[in-house]
C-alpha cells in the first residue's frame, strides 16, 4: 500500500488540487483521476511514446514521471493543444495526410512533432524521423507522419 | 458481375477520390474512446497471476493472503469459473485433422506456457490487483519444456498433452502433377535453402483491453471490446457462457490497432465476462505490455525446407516445401491456429504456373505462448520462400530476376485458372504488375548504380516479389470448418426526415478508415453530399449481421453490401419520389440531396422536403402508398473461395559488412486491389503493411530460452520499426476490378506485409552475393548477417 499526497498544479489551463497515491504515475492520474484520457498508455516504460506530454514547457513521457512530481507544474496534454489554437494546423496535415490509423499514437506523436516545429526544426524528413524515433506507431508506417509535419513547417514559415 | 456502373462516374460519385476521414478529428483532438478510456459505475479491475513457468504442475494454490489485501472484491482461480464455462476447442473441420485439447479461462491442473493466466484477482483498482497478486502463492512442479519445434516430435521428447500420443497436432500434404520425376530430370537446375522465420507478435500499441458489464435483472451481458469482429464475440460468449445470443452485445468503439491480434478469444478476457457475471458489477481488464508479449498472439515461427527446379531457359518445373510450425500448447479458440501452415501450403509459389508441386506442412505443440494468425496470415513465408528459391536459381542459370519472373508468371490473359495447389484465380495482373514495378523503380539504372557502387566497396542489393494476397474470403475460409464467423456482411441504408443518410454496417473499423469508405460508397451510390452521411459500425445491438473486418474484407465485401443498399434504397425514395411529383419514376434521379430530373438535372424535390412528406405529412400521401425510406442488403463472395489480389514489390538495401547493419534505401510497391475507392487510404495501409513486413524482416523476434522464457518481452527489448529506420514507400496502382461484385473492390491491407519480407530478403541476398554469402533466416539481424558472412 502507498502513501498519498496533496497535489497542485495546472492542467490544459485549469487549476487542479488532489490527493494521490505517491506511487501514481503522472499519465494514470491524468486519465483516471482528471478524465483526460487523450494521453495514452502504451507500454509504460517509457519507449513508446504514447503518454508524451508537455510539463513546464519539456514533452515529456507522463509515465515516467510521478504525479507527486507534477506539483506545481503547468501541464498540457492532446486536450489543452487541441482546443487551445496550437495545434490546430498540425491536426489538419494529420487528417489531410491520413497520419493517423487507429489514432492510439496520435497525441503522443503530435506532441513530439509540435516540440519539433516549434523549436524550429527544419523541414528535413531524416532530421523529422529522427526527432520522432521515440513514438512509436505501429500502423501508419510514419511516412505520412513526417509528410504532415513537412507540410506545417512549410505552412509556418510562409506566414 | 456487371452492374448500375454509372455510380462510379457522378460528379459527387466519391469512389476514387481521396476523401478525409472524418472520425479523424476526434482522434487528433485526444477525443478517441477506447475501451481503457471507459469508466463506469462500480467498475472494478481485474489482474492476472501468470505462470512462471513453461509447463508445471499445479500442486497448490493459497490465495487467503490475497483475499485479506486492501481493495479486494474476489479472487478466482481456475476451477472457480467450471460452473460458468463451456469448455472450447480451437479446431476447425475442414481442417481435417487439426486436434487441440479443450480450454479453460485460467490454467487448472497445469501451465503450458510462461505467461498462462492462473488466478485471477479482482480489487476497486488496477494497483490494489497488482499488490495483491504478489501475496497469491502458487505451488508448481515443472515439467520439461517442449520448446523446439524441430524436436517436439521426437520419441524422447515429452508429450504435453496426455491424451495425445506425440506432439502433433495437424499435417496436410499437397502433392501435384509429377515433383520427384522432374527434380530428378537431369537437364534442370536445382536450388535448395531452409528458412527460418521467427516468432514475432502484433505490439497493437493499445493493449488488448475488455470492460464487461453483466445485468442480472434481465441477463444481459455488454461486452466492451477492442477488437475486430463483434458478431463473432457474440456467438462465442453465448455458447461459452451459456447466455441467448440476444442478450449479449458487443461494442467496439475506437479500437488502437489489432492487425488480427484482437481477433482471438484470450483466457483473461474470457475471465473477465465470467467475472462480470458472477460478480454483477462492471470488471475491466487491460493487459499491460509484458502480459502483451507473453499472451497475445505470436505469429510466424516456420521453418521451411524448400527446393526449387529450373529449365537452364528459367522455367520452373517443379517446387517442394516442408513446412514446420510450432503453435503453442493448443490451437487458438475460434479461429484455430492452423490457417497459417494451410496457407502457406496454398500460397507458395502460387503467382506463378508451376505444374509439379509438393508441400508438406506439420504442426506441432510446444510450451510456448500460443500462434495464431497475424495481418497476411502464412503470406510472408509463403512468399519469402518461392522468391527466395526463385531469385537464388535465376542467379544459378545466370539469368536476371525479372526475366525468369517473365518467363513463369501467370500471364495476364490466363484467367480464369487455377494455381498446382487448387487456388483459383481471376482478374490478376501480374505481368503488368512486373512491368511497372520495373518502370517505376527505374530497375535497369539501379542495376548500373549497384554495379559502381560494388567497385567502391559498397554492397547493395535489389530484390524483388511477385505475390498474390487472400482477400474478401468466402464462407471457405471458416463457416465452412464449423467456426460462428460470418463470411457474409450486412448495411443498412436508412433516409431520416432531415434528408441525413445514416448507414450502419457489420464491418468494423480499427483504424483502415472503413468508416470513410462505407460513406465514400453510401454518398456516392445514393446521390448526397457526403457531409450528410452517418456511419455506425462496431455494435453487435444495432448494426446487421456480418463478420467484421479481418482477412481484407473490409472494402471488398461490406462495401458491396452498403453499396447494393444504397441503390436499393434511391430505387425505393424514387418511387416515392414518383408517386409525389406525378411523374415516372425512370424520369428521376438524385443528385447532392435532392431528386432531379435525370434528362436536365433540374431540381424537382430534395430528400429533406420528401423525408418531411413521408415522416410528418403522410396524409398527404395516397393511402395505397406506403414508403420505406430504409433498405438493408447483405453480400458474401460466392463464386470463389477467395478474391486474390495481387502485386510486385522491390526493396533497394544497402548492407554494411563491417557491421551487418542493413540500410533499406528504398521501397516500391505495386499494388492491383481492383476498384480503388480511397487512394489515401489504401496507399497508407499498404505503406503501414510494409512497414510491419520490414518489422518481420529485420527486428522482430519473441526470443525464448530452451526452458521456454520469453527473453525480450518489453518494448525496450523487442525491437520494432521506429520512424528513423524506415524509408519512404513509393506505391502504385493497377486497378482489375473483380467480376465477384458491382463495387469490383478487392482487398489491400496486407499486401506490404505479405510481400515485403520477400523483396527485403532477397534485396540482402543480392548485396551479400559478390561476398559469397547468403542468408534465409529473419529477421536479418546483424549477428546474423555477419554470421552469414562468416564474421562472426
Ligand atoms: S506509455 Fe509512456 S512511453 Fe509508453
Ligand atoms: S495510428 Fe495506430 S499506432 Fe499510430
Amino acid at each position: 500500500m502507498s502513501q498519498s499526497c496533496d497535489i497542485s498544479l495546472r492542467v490544459n489551463g485549469e487549476t487542479v488540487r488532489e490527493r494521490v497515491p505517491v506511487r501514481l504515475n503522472l499519465v494514470d492520474f491524468l486519465r483516471n483521476s482528471l478524465g483526460l484520457t487523450g494521453s495514452h498508455v502504451g507500454c509504460e516504460h517509457g519507449v513508446c511514446g504514447a503518454c508524451t506530454m508537455e510539463v513546464d514547457g519539456t514533452m515529456v513521457r507522463g509515465c515516467l514521471m510521478l504525479a507527486v512530481q507534477a506539483d506545481g507544474s503547468d501541464i498540457t496534454t492532446i486536450e489543452g493543444f487541441g482546443e487551445h489554437q496550437r495545434a490546430v494546423d498540425l491536426q489538419a496535415a494529420f487528417k489531410r495526410n491520413n497520419a493517423l490509423q487507429c489514432g492510439f499514437c496520435t497525441p503522443g506523436m503530435m506532441a513530439s512533432a509540435l516540440e519539433y516545429i516549434e523549436a524550429g526544426g527544419v523541414a528535413d524528413r531524416s532530421a523529422i524521423r529522427e526527432h520522432l524515433s521515440g513514438n512509436y506507431c505501429r500502423c501508419t508506417g510514419y511516412q505520412s507522419i513526417v509528410d504532415a509535419v513537412v507540410e506545417v513547417i512549410g505552412e509556418r514559415a510562409a506566414k | 458481375m456487371t452492374g448500375p456502373t454509372h455510380i462510379f462516374d457522378q460528379p459527387n460519385a466519391y469512389i476514387g477520390r481521396s476523401v478525409e476521414r472524418p472520425d479523424a478529428q476526434r482522434l487528433v483532438q485526444g477525443r478517441g474512446q477506447y475501451v481503457d478510456d471507459l469508466q463506469l459505475p462500480r467498475m472494478v479491475h481485474a489482474a492476472f497471476v501468470r505462470s512462471p513457468y513453461a509447463h508445471a504442475k499445479i500442486t497448490d494454490i493459497d490465495t487467503r493472503a490475497a483475499e485479506q489485501a486492501p481493495g479486494i472484491i474476489a479472487v478466482f482461480r481456475g476451477s472457480d469459473f467450471e460452473d460458468y464455462v463451456t469448455p472450447y476447442v480451437g479446431t476447425l473441420t475442414h481442417l481435417q485433422g487439426l486436434r487441440s485439447p479443450p480450454q479453460m479461462p485460467l490454467a487448472v491442473d497445469a501451465v503450458r506456457w510462461q505467461g498462462e493466466p492462473v488466478v485471477m484477482v479482482v480489487a476497486q483498482n488496477r494497483a490494489l490487483a497488482e499488490d495483491a497478486c504478489a501475496l497469491v502463492e502458487i505451488e508448481f512442479e515443472p515439467l520439461e519444456a517442449v520448446c523446439d519445434a524441430e524436436t517436439a516430435l521426437e520419441p524422447n521428447t515429452p508429450i504435453i498433452h496426455s491424451a495425445y500420443d506425440n506432439n502433433r497436432a495437424w499435417e496436410r500434404l499437397v502433392d501435384a502433377g509429377d515433383v520427384d520425376t522432374e527434380f530428378n530430370r537431369g537437364d534442370v537446375t536445382v536450388v535448395d535453402h531452409v528458412f527460418y522465420f521467427a516468432r514475432h507478435t502484433g505490439v497493437t500499441l493499445e493493449a488488448r483491453a475488455s470492460v464487461v458489464e453483466f445485468n442480472p435483472s434481465d441477463n444481459t451481458l455488454i461486452y466492451h471490446y477492442s477488437g475486430q469482429a463483434p458478431h463473432m464475440m457474440q456467438a462465442i460468449l453465448s455458447k461459452i457462457l451459456s447466455l441467448p445470443e440476444e442478450n449479449i452485445r458487443i461494442i467496439a468503439r475506437d479500437v488502437g490497432g489489432s492487425f488480427g491480434i484482437k481477433i482471438h478469444l484470450y483466457g483473461d478476457d474470457l475471465a473477465t465476462a465470467v467475472a462480470a457475471r458472477i460478480l454483477n458489477r462492471p470488471v475491466k481488464y487491460v493487459a499491460d505490455r509484458n502480459e502483451s508479449f507473453v499472451s497475445d498472439i505470436h505469429a510466424r515461427d516456420h521453418r521451411v525446407k524448400g527446393r526449387m527446379a529450373v529449365t537452364s531457359d528459367g522455367k520452373i518445373t517443379a517446387l517442394e516445401i516442408d513446412d514446420l510450425t510450432g503453435i503453442g500448447p493448443y490451437s487458438m479458440y475460434p479461429r484455430s491456429s492452423g490457417i497459417e501452415c494451410n496457407q502457406v501450403l496454398n500460397l507458395t509459389g502460387a503467382p506463378y504456373a508451376i505444374d509439379n508441386y509438393r508441400a508438406k506442412g506439420t504442426i506441432v505443440f510446444q510450451n510456448k505462448n500460443m500462434m495464431c494468425q497475424y495481418r497476411a496470415v502464412g503470406h510472408p513465408i509463403a512468399m519469402a520462400v518461392a522468391d527466395g528459391l526463385l531469385e537464388s536459381a535465376a542467379h544459378e542459370i545466370g539469368m536476371d530476376v525479372v526475366e525468369i519472373r517473365r518467363r513463369n508468371l501467370f500471364k495476364d490473359n490466363s484467367y480464369p485458372t487455377s494455381s498446382a495447389a487448387g487456388m483459383k484465380f481471376d482478374d490478376l495482373s501480374h505481368q503488368q504488375a512486373l512491368e511497372k514495378l520495373v518502370e517505376f523503380m527505374d530497375y535497369d539504372s539501379l542495376r548500373k548504380d549497384q554495379e559502381a557502387a560494388r567497385q567502391r566497396g559498397v554492397y547493395r542489393g535489389i530484390g524483388l516479389v511477385s505475390m498474390v494476397e487472400v482477400t474478401n474470403p468466402s464462407p471457405m475460409f471458416y463457416g465452412i470448418g464449423g467456426a460462428p464467423i460470418s463470411a457474409q456482411d450486412g448495411a443498412t441504408v436508412r433516409l431520416d426526415a432531415s434528408g441525413a443518410l445514416h448507414v450502419s454496417s457489420s464491418i468494423t473499423e480499427q483504424g483502415q478508415g472503413t468508416n470513410t469508405i462505407i460513406a465514400q460508397v453510401a454518398a456516392g451510390v445514393f446521390g448526397v453530399n457526403i457531409d450528410r452521411v452517418k456511419v455506425t459500425t462496431g455494435d453487435t445491438a444495432t448494426t446487421p449481421y456480418g463478420g467484421g473486418t479481418w482477412a481484407s474484407r473490409g472494402a471488398g465485401i461490406g462495401g458491396e453490401a452498403v453499396l447494393l443498399a444504397a441503390n436499393a434504397l434511391k430505387e425505393q425514395v424514387l418511387d416515392v419520389a414518383g408517386t409525389i411529383l406525378q411523374c415516372a419514376r425512370e424520369s428521376l434521379s438524385i443528385d447532392n440531396g435532392v431528386v432531379i430530373d435525370a434528362q436536365t438535372g433540374a431540381e424537382r424535390i430534395s430528400l429533406g422536403e420528401l423525408g418531411r412528406l413521408v415522416y410528418y405529412r403522410g396524409n398527404e400521401l395516397p393511402s395505397d402508398v406506403s414508403p420505406e425510406l430504409v433498405a438493408t442488403r447483405h453480400y458474401r463472395v460466392t463464386d470463389f473461395p477467395f478474391v486474390f489480389t495481387n502485386g510486385a514489390m522491390a526493396a533497394h538495401v544497402e548492407v554494411d559488412q563491417d557491421t551487418g547493419f542493413v540500410k533499406i534505401l528504398d521501397f516500391w510497391a505495386v499494388e492491383d486491389c481492383g476498384r480503388v475507392i480511397n487512394p489515401k487510404l489504401v496507399d497508407e495501409q499498404i505503406r503501414g503493411g510494409v512497414v510491419q513486413g520490414i518489422g518481420g524482416a529485420f527486428y522482430e523476434e519473441c526470443v525464448y530460452s530452451e526452458d521456454g522464457q520469453m527473453l525480450n518481452a518489453s518494448m525496450a527489448d523487442y525491437l520494432v520499426p521506429m520512424a528513423a529506420e524506415m524509408p519512404d514507400i513509393h506505391i502504385a496502382h493497377i486497378e482489375t476490378p473483380t467480376k465477384t461484385s458491382v463495387l469490383g473492390a478487392k482487398g489491400a491491407g496486407e499486401a506490404g506485409t505479405g510481400g515485403a519480407p520477400a523483396a527485403l530478403l532477397n534485396a540482402v541476398n543480392d548485396a551479400l552475393r559478390p561476398l559469397n554469402a547468403s542468408i534465409y533466416q529473419m529477421p536479418m539481424t546483424p549477428q546474423r548477417i555477419l554470421k552469414a558472412l562468416g564474421a562472426v
